[in-house]
């Protein structure tokens, strides 16, 4: 199976690349002088060019971590075009062209019909309608001053900002993966709330969806002034069906004095087939620094889809009496591996972090919890609650739990609870005995498993997280 | 409440079940028709449970020969879901918790795939809520038992209120009650047994499996019969529960002896 993987891995080009610089299209490979094209071609001011060449530089000292309780064949990072933007998406003229079992899935998940089209990247009219939506939101965001677009723009109107918070959580050499998004990004997005300000609405990358397609090397960064507050929802639950193998992206947030952050991820990626071949690479850094007093940052993530998902949203937890959450559902089926948890690292007095994390496995999938629980010894009074619970679907599965606990003062408290059950064969019957079919009730077992988490999502994620789970696990308990 | 037009819900004919290969159900022959309630009691192991699950499909168990029939259909073609449908209802012994399910949502659920099957009209989650309320009168429960998960914290009396409740909302043909009463104070008891009472009629059957005699007290049976290693090996009326009660389970060795003596 390597060799296959090794070639899928290989082969982000197959939508027949021309390696003419002229078209936008950087040579395959890696050195200084992709940097310096992929810098020059988005024509951006020299200090962000100092920050890719500064990363790339710890870059190429680093080597790919192999840690983790994931396998796959090692990438071969010289045979991968890094600029290839603005890379519009393959359109297709029309609904026929669309692969069948994707339409299945739109249908299942209720997908409005408009909005089908849209995501499977069929160039018609109607997706113009929430380009008018998305104007509309961008001009009541701009009334109240919250900034909200891609980040190639907000180098150019908002340098300051950028440069002052770009690298400020996460430092271009913190890690393998972050130092290559560093070095390479080509987009992703910008979000400003400034002083005082509770951004009226929730702000998703869905709005985005048409202005470009991120790629492969997503950078978010969100800033949440003193007394700001902002829910930001990124992914969409359709199935995003993308060549690229590696998706290394880094999101950073910063809350200041009262501000309140909470950043909610639904990720259904390409997961690759029932026999385990193809599917993402999800490789992602995500990080808060909760640097104000009263700070909040909140993560929520259900993460089903990519073929590996390897991250771990953490907060920072420095300003006095500042608040860490991280809610999980991590869902592997057939051949997924996923290797996700946080790391709450407590600094300020006072600073209360919570974990809940739900994992479910079926197939033969194997999911972990890794999570770290930092007490630093000025952390006077801190606290932490982590509760991780497994649930395995079949007994070909796997689930795993790996807890860090560090603490380096003794005011603090620190709970950690971890179960792992299996899918009640007492649960199914008891269901199926008052009329109850077997997807149904394995449906209800599950979101009941999972509804600590999934409370903690917007109404409109939290229904297509359930129906998502839903049609995951379908067929996965005869 | 036998009534001369009342028909044959439940038919089993030498029933044999086993679970890994051990047999349990060694010939079980019971016919029960509607308006009719039976008693099954024994001793622990005899197969009164097993009876049970395997009446309502659990797959564990293995049925090696016989037949059942429910309104002269198939039993054991049916999966277990199907079987429910059809109007065939198991009060479990131990009723099984659901963590983070309302109950109001598996109630619900439960009712609308009923009704669905009935041809008649599922209820939105504020008629039923109406509707719920007012069977739960019937077993004297909290409102906030809708609210909390499925069985999960409820007390042994609890649970066994929610399996009546379910039994009263879904109007089962035929119910077989495992050990309802195990676990229940007298309070409790009178309670659930009320609620059964108020359910059973001329259309319906109950199977009650129970060790004590003192259920019966509350809900009199038509019939009782003793279950002995995986066979019925006496049946009679409310007597003989009596009879049992006083004179112990061993009675009914001693007198088998006799009689296979007097045979003999």
């Amino acid at each position: 199976m390597s060799a296959v993987l090794q070639s899928l891995v290989n082969q982000p080009y197959k939508h027949g690349f021309v390696t003419d610089i002229e078209s936008d299209v950087a040579p395959k490979g890696l050195n200084e002088d992709t940097i310096r094209l992929i810098s020059a071609k988005k024509n951006e001011p020299e200090w962000l060019l100092s920050f890719r060449l500064d990363a790339y530089r710890k870059w190429v000292t680093m080597s790919e971590p192999d840690w983790q309780n994931v396998h796959y064949s090692k990438i071969d990072y010289q045979d991968i075009s890094y600029y290839s933007a603005p890379k519009p998406k393959n359109k297709l003229a029309s609904m026929d062209e669309v692969d069948p079992e994707l339409l299945r899935t739109f249908e299942k998940l209720g997908v409005p019909l408009h909005e089908r089209a849209a995501l499977a990247g069929v160039a018609v009219d109607v997706i113009f309608d929430s380009v008018s939506v998305a104007t509309t939101y961008k001009q009541k965001l701009a009334e109240v001053g919250i900034i909200f677009c891609s980040i190639s723009e907000a180098v150019h109107n908002h340098p300051e900002l950028v440069k002052k918070y770009l690298g400020s959580v996460v430092p271009v050499g913190d890690n393998f993966f972050a130092a290559l998004n560093s070095a390479v990004f080509t987009d992703g997005s910008f979000c400003f709330i400034p002083k005082g300000v509770k951004c009226p609405m929730d702000l998703s990358t869905y709005f985005r969806i048409n202005t470009e397609g991120s790629g492969q090397f997503e950078r978010t960064l969100v800033i949440a002034e003193e007394g700001a507050s902002v829910s930001y929802l990124e992914g969409c639950t359709a199935p995003q069906f993308d060549t690229n193998q590696l998706h290394a992206a880094v999101v950073e947030l910063i809350a200041l004095d009262n501000a309140n952050i909470k950043y909610s991820t639904v990720q259904n990626w390409y997961a690759g087939d029932e026999n385990g071949i193809g599917g993402i690479y999800n490789f992602v850094t995500k990080r808060g620094l909760a640097k104000g007093v009263n700070s909040r940052i909140s993560w929520t993530q259900v993460e089903t889809g990519a073929a590996i998902t390897w991250k771990y949203p953490s907060c920072i937890l420095r300003g006095d009496n500042s608040v860490g959450e991280f809610y999980s559902v991590a869902v592997t089926n057939n051949f997924q591996q996923a290797d996700t948890g946080t790391k709450m690292i407590h600094i300020g007095k006072n600073t209360r972090s919570t974990i809940i994390s739900k994992g479910i496995s079926a197939g033969h999938s194997n999911s972990s919890y890794r999570g770290l629980v930092r007490i630093t010894p000025t952390a006077d009074g801190a606290r932490n609650y982590s509760q991780c619970d497994s649930m395995l679907i079949g007994d070909q599965c796997g689930a795993h739990t790996f807890p860090y606990i560090q603490v380096q003062n003794n005011t603090a408290k620190v709970e950690h609870e971890a179960s792992t059950s299996k899918i009640g064969e007492d649960q199914l019957f008891y269901l199926s005995q008052r009329g109850i079919g077997a997807e149904e009730a394995v449906s209800m077992i599950i979101n009941g498993f999972c509804k600590d988490v999934f409370q903690q999502l917007p109404m409109e994620f939290a229904v297509e997280a359930t129906k998502l789970l839903s049609f995951k696990l379908e067929g996965s308990v005869g | 409440m036998i009534d001369k037009n009342s028909t044959t819900l439940l038919s089993i004919k030498n029933l044999h079940a086993s679970i890994n290969t051990t047999e349990i159900l060694s010939g079980i022959n019971l016919t029960v028709k509607s308006g009719e309630i039976h008693a099954i009691m024994g001793l622990n192991g005899s197969g009164k449970s097993t009876l049970a699950k395997v009446l309502a499909g659990h797959s564990a168990y293995e049925v090696t020969a016989g037949s059942i029939e429910f309104e002269g259909k198939d039993l054991l073609a049916l999966p277990p879901e199907e079987r429910a449908r059809a109007g065939l209802f198991l009060g479990f012994q131990y009723p099984i918790e659901i963590p983070g399910v309302a109950n109001t949502q598996f109630l619900r659920l439960a009712y609308n795939t009923i009704q669905a099957q009935r041809g008649k009209d599922e209820l939105d989650p504020l008629e039923f809520d109406d509707f719920v309320r007012e069977k739960m009168k019937l077993l004297d429960m909290k409102p906030d038992f809708l609210d909390r998960s499925v069985n999960e914290g409820f007390s042994g009396g609890e649970k066994k209120r929610n399996e009546i409740l379910q039994m009263a909302l879904l109007e089962p043909k035929l119910s077989i009650l495992d050990e309802t009463d195990s676990g229940l104070d007298i309070d409790a008891l009178r309670i659930v047994a009320n609620g059964v009472n108020q359910i059973a009629c001329k259309d319906n059957a109950i199977i009650l499996v129970t060790h004590y005699q003192r259920l019966l007290d509350y809900i009199v049976p038509d019939f009782v019969h003793v279950m002995q290693a995986g066979r019925i090996v006496m049946t009679g009326d409310k007597k003989l529960a009596i009879e049992l009660e006083t004179r112990g389970y061993d009675w009914i060795n001693a007198d088998q002896h006799l009689a296979t003596g007097v045979n003999a």
